[in-house]
């Protein structure tokens, strides 16, 4: 019964960070993308500066007609969002955010595999949608979407295998528990690698071509309207927090920090991930969006040797070490 | 193959008859894999088979999970869900696979693919009933198909068919630059090449 209870507890409580973080990372996102723009954001809804902006924003999409186009594929089109979405939930529950038993949903043996794998299938959602929509931006999307997705993958697998081969375990804690401060100036072009490729696999600006709207309109989503709509976007800062917590995970060490990692190892986790997301949204305001050979060629040219040569560090100073 | 190397043949022979949870998880996920491979086949329309392939692939990695074998598992999702079944869709998109049903999705050679198909399963079933016969996995002891364990027995008993494999991949993967190469020589700038060498 006890575990029954545990395992409910941890359920609800990844789920509660699942609907909650992402909109704190959207609602920073307003503000700051504002504010370094020079102007305020929003500041009427809820009324201390714009607070309650995305709840405003979440009845205006709820109450929305839920239109499918008529040339749709009814049934792809509809399940696309949930796809979409879904995945993140799952490697949250994967993601551990402090030291001990009680501080990760479910601690998996093949923590990273696990993680870049159900981050991969997130993907699918886009291009069922792009296809579905019966719509040429929407395809172009897609298409995009998969191009983006099959370039990046692979120097992000590469880093994630760095980093696991320097801690020697594919588990999540495990790899954490293994840090140590000299890490980071080691595996700094790994971290690097790993987040910007997860940058681009997210769509995020300056790796937006798939939703490029002054192109393409919104890329896959162009079709959508009302709760699915919302959903993509939820599934966009969805993947935010998640990059940023993995990121913080594997390179930056958790929950490790200068003092107090014993009780307070949780907050170092979440500042760490805060400052990412900062950055995240630091990058859309600074970089225009790469064209689609630009991104090609980033990918294939820069962040896939970058890697292994990462690798070939990571091997040979765990060779020396041991 | 990496199991054989683990399999105990638990001592009081388990029977068929009273199958446990495991089991019958196994027998259902496995009857939903077959059932969404045989769409994926069969229907007319080109998207939704590869969509049938995700379900028929990913019902295989939740078997390799309830045989514990998670890292197989997870390394199945990731390569064919991930990736292949991507590559397959960007091939989709860029042809005029409509929405609905193809009507030319059909090949001449229906009954010679039965064949070969009904040919390699029972070629398989075959091999994987008479190498294992009433061997039957301890799924109560230690975990048997762990990362550990499995890259254990990759890399200490079976090194050299794993070089030969990464070998042939490699020789593959250049045989596609290469030819990528060529069209473009000469055909002006046709398709990029990148996608092609992945």
């Amino acid at each position: 019964m006890n575990g029954a209870w545990d395992v409910a507890l941890r359920l609800v409580v990844v789920f509660v960070v699942f609907l909650t973080f992402p909109l704190i990372v959207g609602q920073t996102e307003h503000k700051v993308m504002a504010h370094m723009q020079g102007r305020l954001g929003p500041m009427y809804a809820g009324g201390f500066h714009g607070w309650a902006q995305l709840i405003a924003d979440g009845v205006k999409f709820a109450q929305k007609e839920d239109v499918v186009p008529a040339g749709a594929d009814r049934r792809v089109f509809q399940l696309a969002p949930a796809v979409a979405l879904l995945p993140y939930l799952l490697v949250l529950l994967a993601l551990p955010i402090g030291p001990g038993e009680g501080a990760v949903g479910q601690v998996l043996d093949a923590g990273v595999f696990f993680v870049l794998a159900v981050m991969g299938v997130g993907v699918l959602g886009s291009l069922m949608a792009g296809w579905a929509s019966a719509n040429k931006y929407s395809l172009l999307g897609g298409l995009r979407t998969a191009a983006q997705l099959l370039a990046y993958e692979l120097p992000m697998l590469l880093a994630a295998a760095s980093v696991a081969m320097a801690a020697g375990t594919v588990s999540l804690p495990g790899i954490v528990h293994a840090f140590h401060w000299w890490w980071l100036p080691w595996q700094i072009v790994g971290a690097i690698v790993f987040f910007v490729a997860g940058l681009a696999e997210l769509q995020r600006p300056p790796f937006d071509m798939p939703v490029a709207d002054s192109e393409i309109i919104f890329g896959a989503y162009t079709e959508y309207t009302g709760l699915r709509f919302a959903l993509f976007l939820l599934a966009e800062y969805a993947g935010i927090v998640v990059l940023c917590g993995l990121t913080t995970v594997l390179f930056l060490g958790g929950w490790h920090g200068p003092w107090g990692h014993d009780g307070l190892g949780w907050l170092w986790t979440l500042l760490k991930t805060a400052i990412l997301a900062f950055l995240v949204i630091w990058l859309r305001v600074t970089y225009p969006r790469l064209r689609e050979d630009q991104l090609q060629k980033l990918s294939w040219t820069l962040l896939v040797p970058l890697s292994l040569a990462q690798i070939a560090l990571t091997g040979i100073v765990k060779v020396v070490i041991s | 193959m990496t199991l054989a190397a683990t399999t105990v043949a638990a001592s009081g022979t388990p029977g068929f008859l009273s199958p446990t949870g495991v089991e019958i998880a196994f027998l259902l996920v496995g009857l939903v894999t077959l059932g969404a491979a045989l769409v994926t086949v069969t229907t007319r329309q080109l998207v939704h088979a590869a969509l049938w392939l995700v379900v028929a692939l990913g019902g295989l990695a939740v078997e390799y999970l309830l045989l514990t074998a998670e890292f197989i598992a997870w390394v199945q999702v990731l390569i064919y869900v991930g990736s292949v079944v991507v590559l397959l869709l960007f091939g989709l998109m860029l042809t005029k696979a409509p929405i609905g049903r193809s009507p030319d999705a059909d090949s001449g050679n229906r009954w010679a693919a039965l064949t070969v198909a009904v040919a390699a399963a029972v070629a398989l079933v075959w091999v994987v009933v008479d190498a294992f016969r009433a061997t039957w996995i301890d799924l109560d002891g230690p975990a048997a198909g762990t990362t550990e364990v499995t890259g254990a027995s990759l890399f200490r008993h079976w090194v050299l068919p794993f070089e030969a494999l990464s070998v042939l991949l490699l020789a593959a993967l250049v045989g596609a630059i290469v030819l990528s190469r060529k069209a473009r020589a000469d055909a002006g700038p046709a398709a990029p090449g990148k996608e092609g060498a992945r």
